[in-house]
């Protein structure tokens, strides 16, 4: 009845219509394979041929995967089961399961030791990654860099226990002089800790074992567990310091401006791998002979070099998509700079850049296994050297590499869903 | 192009002091190589409410954005409130801190909640307890009419609403002086007077303001000066009525007849 005057010229609506659904061949699952699948008989076709290519690929890698031995002592008795017929030689997954994991090298009675610091990291990681968690503990977050360097490294629980008392000490001198200014409160505390740290160098070495594991030295280091370890440190620590450079390369103080901009465009025009021998090779003629600085510790140096720098620019991008107008109200309200960035500036700025950050962070995950050409066995290199070379399993490729594809996956995939989330519960558009 | 209908303005407390709130003498200001503000002088009395207009370009916000330093002067000297504008940091984030400030784009936080936009800086520059600063946001988001928008975020709030939060967001600092940049233009016109009739309360309660605005019908009601600037410079001043009735020079006529004409 409300279109009786559609067709006159002076028309009033009298009532309004209801939602209405829509027609119901429009709607289901037939419709859904009309349009995306069937369409016209081109894609009918290319739908079709993509249906066999899928079946090729799925009939040979299927029986491998289902057909696959895992119980073996070396290739040759892997192909005596088989007697020729498709299946995967999974039995090397199975016997070298502990070299995968932790290395060839790491005693075997300890890897207690690096499955405790796994655990303990997830508890750590728990309150950053999710708001809900309580958070009482990121007490446990604070402490867990000093109990894994316990756990892992082992020698007396005094030396992380002085670094630790080092770190709380400058803290607390900081947050006594940061009312002064920002300079003075950070100068403060680095003295502070510095203090500390060297009045505490003379103990651990009088109390060599007290409450000690047995020391590791991180040649010893390897498997899985070294790309864990070197992912979480370097991701964890490239994210300040790519926080710090992207500010410095906007700063209005032209050398701080101009060292941040040398360093993040030199890191990024080197490859990773360059670096890498730096570290092994390089580095050590620069040092003073003798000195024993850690190889670990200069890979970890480096790649939180490159990583940082591809984090600065992710973070430029989004400080520079924020509109003018939110530095704007910021001032305008009094706030100053350290205020400012902190709490308007860059959780906006960070929240835009998470797919990138997550980028560089996948990534910088995967290219840890770059370190397997500077001889250290980390997953890739274990696989490569010690396992591929060995008598028993030299031949065994796709069972070996397909695995560490795995773990990677698993672990990248992770990382990837947990940021599309966070975009998500970050998103105050239209809660 | 006035939005307002005539509503009764109670004068009573809109007096003037002969007390100075601002005074700007001989200000030049450049950008780059383009003369953006030629010798301004000004003198704001505690308690004035002065609009300025004119056509774009004229350096109208530029102004007004000099008070609070958001742009820099490169002659001449600005005195806000006994305290005079120098490039020391200290004194501009306090002189700040005295000066609110509404832009045309509102400039809300979006990640954080209408009462958090609020109690932020009260909290981080005032030092004010959480507790309080939450009470004073409450107070502020009545007198504009959305506390019960407080718990929601930006985003899901009209551009009135959104003027609306943003000028009580400047009033929790407890200002003594408003600035407004064009606080309606970007506006659709049903949520105009919303954000008018907030300023016009203002302006009654006896804040010093200083709006830049192209709303003829509040300039006629609120204002006891009008100005009017062209080419960095200011061209007229008077008062509103007198401006509209009897404006004197030709380029300030050519003006009023350009917005007043349809």
């Amino acid at each position: 009845m409300s279109d009786t005057h559609a067709q006159t010229v002076a028309y009033v609506r009298e009532s309004f219509l209801e939602q209405a659904p829509p027609p119901e061949r429009e709607t289901g699952p037939i419709r859904w394979l009309r349009v995306n699948l069937f369409s016209n008989w081109f894609y009918a076709i290319l739908t079709l041929l993509s249906i066999y290519v899928v079946y090729t690929l799925l009939s040979d890698f299927l029986p491998w995967l289902f057909n696959g031995v895992w119980n073996a002592s070396d290739i040759r008795e892997c192909r005596e089961i088989l007697q020729g017929a498709t299946g995967g030689c999974f039995a090397v997954l199975a016997e070298r399961w502990n070299q995968l994991l932790f290395g060839f090298s790491f005693p075997s009675d300890q890897y207690w030791r690096i499955v405790v610091a796994f655990l303990l990291f997830c508890i750590a990681a728990a309150p950053v990654l999710f708001a809900a968690v309580p958070r009482v503990l990121f007490v446990v977050t604070g402490l867990f860099p000093f109990v894994a360097y316990y756990l892992i490294w082992g020698g007396t629980i005094l030396t992380p226990l002085a670094v630790l008392v080092g770190v709380v000490a400058g803290y607390f001198a900081y947050r006594r002089l940061v009312d002064q200014s920002f300079a003075m409160g950070l100068l403060g505390g680095v003295v502070a800790g510095l203090i500390v740290w060297w009045l505490a160098a003379f103990v651990p070495q009088d109390q060599p074992s007290f409450l000690a594991l047995r020391p590791i030295p991180s040649r010893d280091l390897g498997g899985f567990a070294l790309n864990l370890m070197l992912g979480v440190i370097c991701v964890s620590l490239s994210l300040p310091f790519g926080i710090l450079l992207a500010l410095g390369r906007q700063s209005r103080l032209p050398i701080i401006k101009w060292i941040c901009v040398v360093f993040i465009e030199f890191v990024r025009g080197v490859p990773l791998i360059t670096l890498l021998f730096v570290a092994n090779v390089v580095l050590a003629y620069f040092l003073p002979p003798g000195s024993n600085f850690d190889l670990i510790l200069r890979v970890i140096i480096m790649i939180t070099m490159f990583a940082s720098a591809y984090i600065a620019e992710v973070i430029r991008g989004g400080l520079a998509a924020l509109p003018r107008g939110q530095y704007e109200a910021a001032d305008s309200l009094g706030l100053d700079y350290t205020q400012a960035m902190r709490l308007i500036i860059l959780p906006q700025a960070l929240k835009i850049s998470i797919p990138g950050i997550v980028n560089v962070a996948v990534g910088l995950f995967k290219d840890t296994t770059l370190v397997s050409i500077i001889s250290m066995f980390d997953l890739v290199g274990m696989i490569r050297g010690p396992i591929l070379a060995s008598t028993e399993w030299n031949g065994v490729y796709w069972e070996l590499y397909g695995f560490a594809a795995l773990l990677f996956f698993i672990v990248c995939y992770a990382i990837s869903q947990y940021s599309q989330w966070l975009e998500r519960q970050l998103n105050t558009e239209h809660r | 192009m006035s939005m307002t209908e005539e509503r009764s303005v109670d004068q009573s407390a809109m007096k003037v002091s002969d007390e100075v709130a601002i005074e700007i003498k001989n200000m030049n200001k450049w950008y780059g190589t383009f003369h953006v503000l030629r010798d301004i002088d000004l003198t704001v009395m505690r308690g004035e409410r002065i609009v300025i207009c004119g056509p774009s370009g004229s350096g109208k916000s530029t102004l007004i954005r000099c008070i609070n330093a958001l742009e820099e002067h490169q002659k001449g000297s600005i005195t806000v409130d006994g305290t005079v504008l120098s490039s020391d940091l200290k004194n501009i984030d306090r002189i700040r801190s005295e000066v609110g400030m509404c832009f045309q784009h509102f400039n809300l936080f979006p990640h954080l909640t209408i009462l958090e936009n609020c109690t932020l800086a009260p909290i981080w520059v005032r030092k004010t307890p959480k507790r309080d600063a939450e009470k004073t946001a409450m107070h502020f988001l009545e007198k504009v009419k959305i506390p019960d928008q407080a718990n929601k975020y930006p985003g899901q709030l009209s551009g009135g609403q959104q003027q609306r939060v943003a000028i009580a967001r400047s009033l929790c600092m407890r200002p003594r002086i408003m600035l407004f940049d064009e606080p309606t233009s970007a506006l659709d016109p049903e949520m105009i007077k919303e954000v008018l009739d907030t300023m016009i309360e203002l302006a009654e309660e006896g804040m010093t303001m200083i709006c830049v605005t192209h709303e003829m019908g509040f300039a006629r009601q609120v204002a006891n000066r009008v100005i009017f600037m062209d080419q960095g410079q200011i061209v007229e001043q008077n008062e509103p009525e007198e401006f509209f009735k009897n404006p004197r020079s030709d380029r300030t006529k050519l003006f009023l007849s350009q917005i007043l004409g349809h």
